[in-house]
C-alpha cells in the first residue's frame, strides 16, 4: 500500500521539502545506504510528531513512529550531526533535557528570554519581566514549597528521575548527543571556550540556511 | 440511518470518565503559560462540584516534550510515567486527570504498549523498582482534564452566571474549537468523539449556549510541533500551520477560539500577534484579534469568576471583545495589576493590532 494518504495530511509536507510517503518508502526497501542517507539528512527532522497520519492511514500505520525510531538511530549513530536540523539535538537536549533532570520540568519560566521567544510578544516580555508577581497574582505557587503551578520539585524526587536516566538509558542518549554535537563543533571551527560550546548552541538554535521549504 | 441506528453508532464513540476520586497531573506547558487555567479547574471541581482531587507535589513532568523532541528515550519515559502512577497507587487513586494533551496521548500510548507487550510492562516494573523501590498499579481510568470538565458541563451550565451567548443581541456566540491532536488522533477510542468526530468541546460549547464553526481546516494542528517551536530557526513551521487555520477560519467571524491543549490556545494566541508584526494582519473585528480561550477560562467566565483571578491577561490577544460580548463586568485598570493591587507596570503593547 503506497496511498500517500500520510501525505495529504501531513503539516510538515505542508511546509517544508517533505513527503511521509517516501519515509515509509525507504524503510520499507532494506536498502542500507538509502537509509543511511536519510539518518543523515535534514529529511527525518521535518515532522512536528502530530501523528495526524495515525489517524488517516488506512492500514493504521504510523510515520510520525518511524521517524521517532529514526531519529532515535540518527542519534545512536551520531548520524544527526551530519545535518543543519539535526544539530538542532543539542539544543534542545541543553534546554528541555536539563530541566527534566535538574527542575523535573520540560519547560520553566525563566526560558523565555525575550531575545529568544520574540513570538511571546510584548506581554511575554512583561510575565518575564515580572515572573514572581505575575504567577502569583493568578494563583501559581513559583518556585514555592508544596502544591501548585510552577512549584519548586522536591530534590529527592529530581534524584528519583536522575536514577531513572540512569538505568533507562536516558543519560546515554545525552551523552551521544553531547558526543557528537562536540565533534561536530571542532570540525565546524567552534571551541568548548568557558561555556561549553555555547557560541555552537547558539548557531545550531538560530541558524535556518533557507533550503527546507518547498520552493 | 434510524434514530435509533445512530444513537447505537454513537455510543461507540463515548468513553468512561471516571466520577470521582482524581489524582492529578499537571502540565509543563500549562504552568508556564496560563498557570490560572489549572487553578480555575481545580477550583470548579473542589468548590463548585465538591470532587476529589488531589495533587502530590512530588509529581514532576511526564518528560513528554522531550520524547516528542526525541531526546528522551521510550524507556526512560514509560519509566518516569511508572513513578507518577506509583504516586498515585501510594496515595490511594486509580482515577487519573491529565492536566496536558501531550502527556495524555503518553499515557495511553503507554499503557496500551504494556496491554500489547506484557513483557515491556514488566521491564518496566524492574527499571522503577531499581531506580526507586516503587512499585505501581495501571490506573483504572485515565481522563484528560477537559474530559471531566465535559463530563459536568451540564451541572456547570446549571449554577454558571453567563452564557456563551451575545447579552445585546440574544445570539449564540459562534465559537472555533480545536482539539490538541495527541487527544484523538493516535488513540480515538480515547477521546469523546473519537478523532473523527471529537465531541469535547462541542459538548461544552453547546451546553453554555454557544454555536460551534465547522470550518475547513478544523482538525489541521496548530503547528506546535515540538522541535518545530523549540528552536528559534524552525518556527516558521509553527506560525504558518496556525495561520492556515485563522485564514480558514475568519469568513466564519468566530466570536472566540476555544481548545483543550495546554500549548495551542497560546500559540494561537501569540501567532496572531506575529502575523500582524510580519504581514498587519487581524482575523477579528474591527481590526482587533479573534479572543482565544483555554477550555478551563472558558468554563470560568461562565461561571463568572474574575478573569484576572483566571490569568487572561497572560494572554497576547485581547480577550476583552469576548467579555463584552457575554456581558462580563471587569476592572481594566486592574488587568495587570499584581496582588492586591499592587502596580507592577503593564506590557507595552497589547492586542495583536496597532
Amino acid at each position: 500500500m503506497n496511498c500517500g494518504v500520510c501525505t495529504a495530511i501531513c503539516p510538515a509536507a505542508e511546509f517544508y521539502d517533505y513527503d511521509p510517503r517516501m519515509i515509509a518508502g525507504i524503510v520499507q526497501s532494506k536498502d542500507e545506504e538509502r537509509i543511511e542517507e536519510l539518518l543523515k539528512s535534514d529529511i527525518i527532522w521535518y515532522c512536528g510528531e502530530c501523528m495526524s497520519c495515525k489517524t488517516r492511514c488506512p492500514r493504521g500505520n504510523c510515520v510520525g513512529l518511524i521517524i521517532m525510531a529514526l531519529r532515535a538511530l540518527s542519534q545512536d549513530l551520531g548520524y544527526f550531526a551530519e545535518s543543519e536540523k539535526g544539530r538542532q539535538q543539542l539544543a534542545i537536549k541543553r534546554v528541555v533535557g536539563e530541566n527534566i533532570v535538574n527542575k523535573g520540568y520540560c519547560i520553566l519560566p525563566e526560558n523565555l528570554v525575550p531575545e529568544m521567544h520574540p513570538e511571546q510578544g510584548p506581554v511575554g516580555e512583561w510575565i518575564y519581566e515580572n515572573k514572581d508577581e505575575v504567577y502569583k497574582r493568578v494563583g501559581a505557587n513559583y518556585r514555592g514549597d508544596g502544591n501548585g503551578a510552577l512549584r519548586q520539585i522536591p530534590q529527592e524526587s529530581l534524584d528519583e528521575i536522575s536514577r531513572i536516566f540512569e538505568v533507562t538509558g536516558g543519560y546515554d542518549r545525552f551523552e551521544k548527543i553531547e558526543h557528537f554535537s562536540k565533534k561536530k563543533a571542532e570540525d565546524m571551527g567552534f571551541h568548548e571556550g568557558d561555556n561549553n560550546y555555547s557560541d555552537y548552541v547558539n548557531h545550531v538554535f538560530t541558524t535556518n540556511n533557507g533550503k527546507h521549504n518547498k520552493q | 440511518m434510524k434514530k435509533e441506528g445512530k444513537a447505537q453508532v454513537w455510543q461507540d464513540y463515548q468513553k468512561e470518565i471516571a466520577d470521582d476520586h482524581y489524582f492529578y497531573v499537571r502540565s509543563c506547558i500549562r504552568q508556564n503559560f496560563f498557570p490560572g487555567s489549572e487553578q480555575t479547574f481545580l477550583k470548579i471541581l473542589r468548590s463548585e462540584l465538591n470532587k476529589d482531587i488531589y495533587e502530590n507535589p512530588h509529581h514532576t513532568s511526564c518528560s513528554g516534550i522531550g520524547y516528542h523532541s526525541d531526546i528522551v528515550p521510550f524507556e526512560t519515559i514509560q519509566t518516569i510515567v511508572a513513578r507518577q502512577f506509583a504516586l498515585m497507587t501510594e496515595a490511594g487513586y486509580r482515577n487519573l486527570a491529565v492536566s496536558c494533551i501531550t502527556s495524555f496521548g503518553i499515557y495511553n500510548e503507554i499503557i496500551e504498549t504494556w496491554k500489547e507487550f506484557p513483557s515491556e510492562l514488566a521491564k518496566v516494573r524492574g527499571f522503577l523498582k531499581e531506580a526507586t523501590g516503587r512499585e505501581f498499579e495501571v490506573p483504572q481510568n485515565v481522563a484528560h482534564a477537559s474530559d471531566i470538565v465535559y463530563k459536568f458541563r451540564e451541572k456547570i451550565g446549571e449554577i454558571g452566571k453567563y452564557k456563551l451567548v451575545n447579552h445585546k443581541t440574544g445570539e449564540p456566540l459562534k465559537i472555533v474549537e480545536h482539539i490538541g491532536c495527541h487527544y484523538a488522533k493516535m488513540f480515538p477510542s480515547k477521546g469523546v468523539g473519537g478523532a473523527e468526530f471529537p465531541h469535547v468541546l462541542v459538548g461544552m460549547i453547546e451546553a453554555w449556549g454557544g454555536e460551534v464553526i465547522d470550518y475547513p481546516e478544523r482538525r489541521h494542528c496548530c503547528g506546535f510541533g515540538f522541535r518545530q517551536y523549540l528552536v528559534m530557526s524552525n518556527r516558521g513551521y509553527s506560525v504558518s500551520n496556525s495561520r492556515k487555520k485563522f485564514e480558514s477560519m475568519q469568513p466564519y467571524k468566530p466570536d472566540a477560539i476555544v481548545s483543550n491543549c495546554p500549548g495551542c490556545p497560546m500559540f494561537l494566541d501569540r501567532w496572531q500577534y506575529v502575523i500582524n508584526e510580519m504581514e498587519g494582519k487581524t482575523y477579528g473585528e474591527n481590526g482587533q484579534g479573534i479572543p482565544v480561550l483555554t477550555y478551563e477560562e472558558m468554563a470560568g467566565l461562565v461561571m463568572g469568576y474574575n478573569p484576572w483571578d483566571m490569568g487572561i491577561q497572560m494572554h497576547q490577544t485581547n480577550v476583552e471583545p469576548l467579555l463584552d460580548k457575554m456581558g462580563i463586568e471587569y476592572s481594566p485598570e486592574l488587568k495587570y495589576a499584581g496582588t492586591d493591587g499592587k502596580i507592577i507596570g503593564h506590557p507595552a503593547m497589547i492586542g495583536c493590532g496597532c
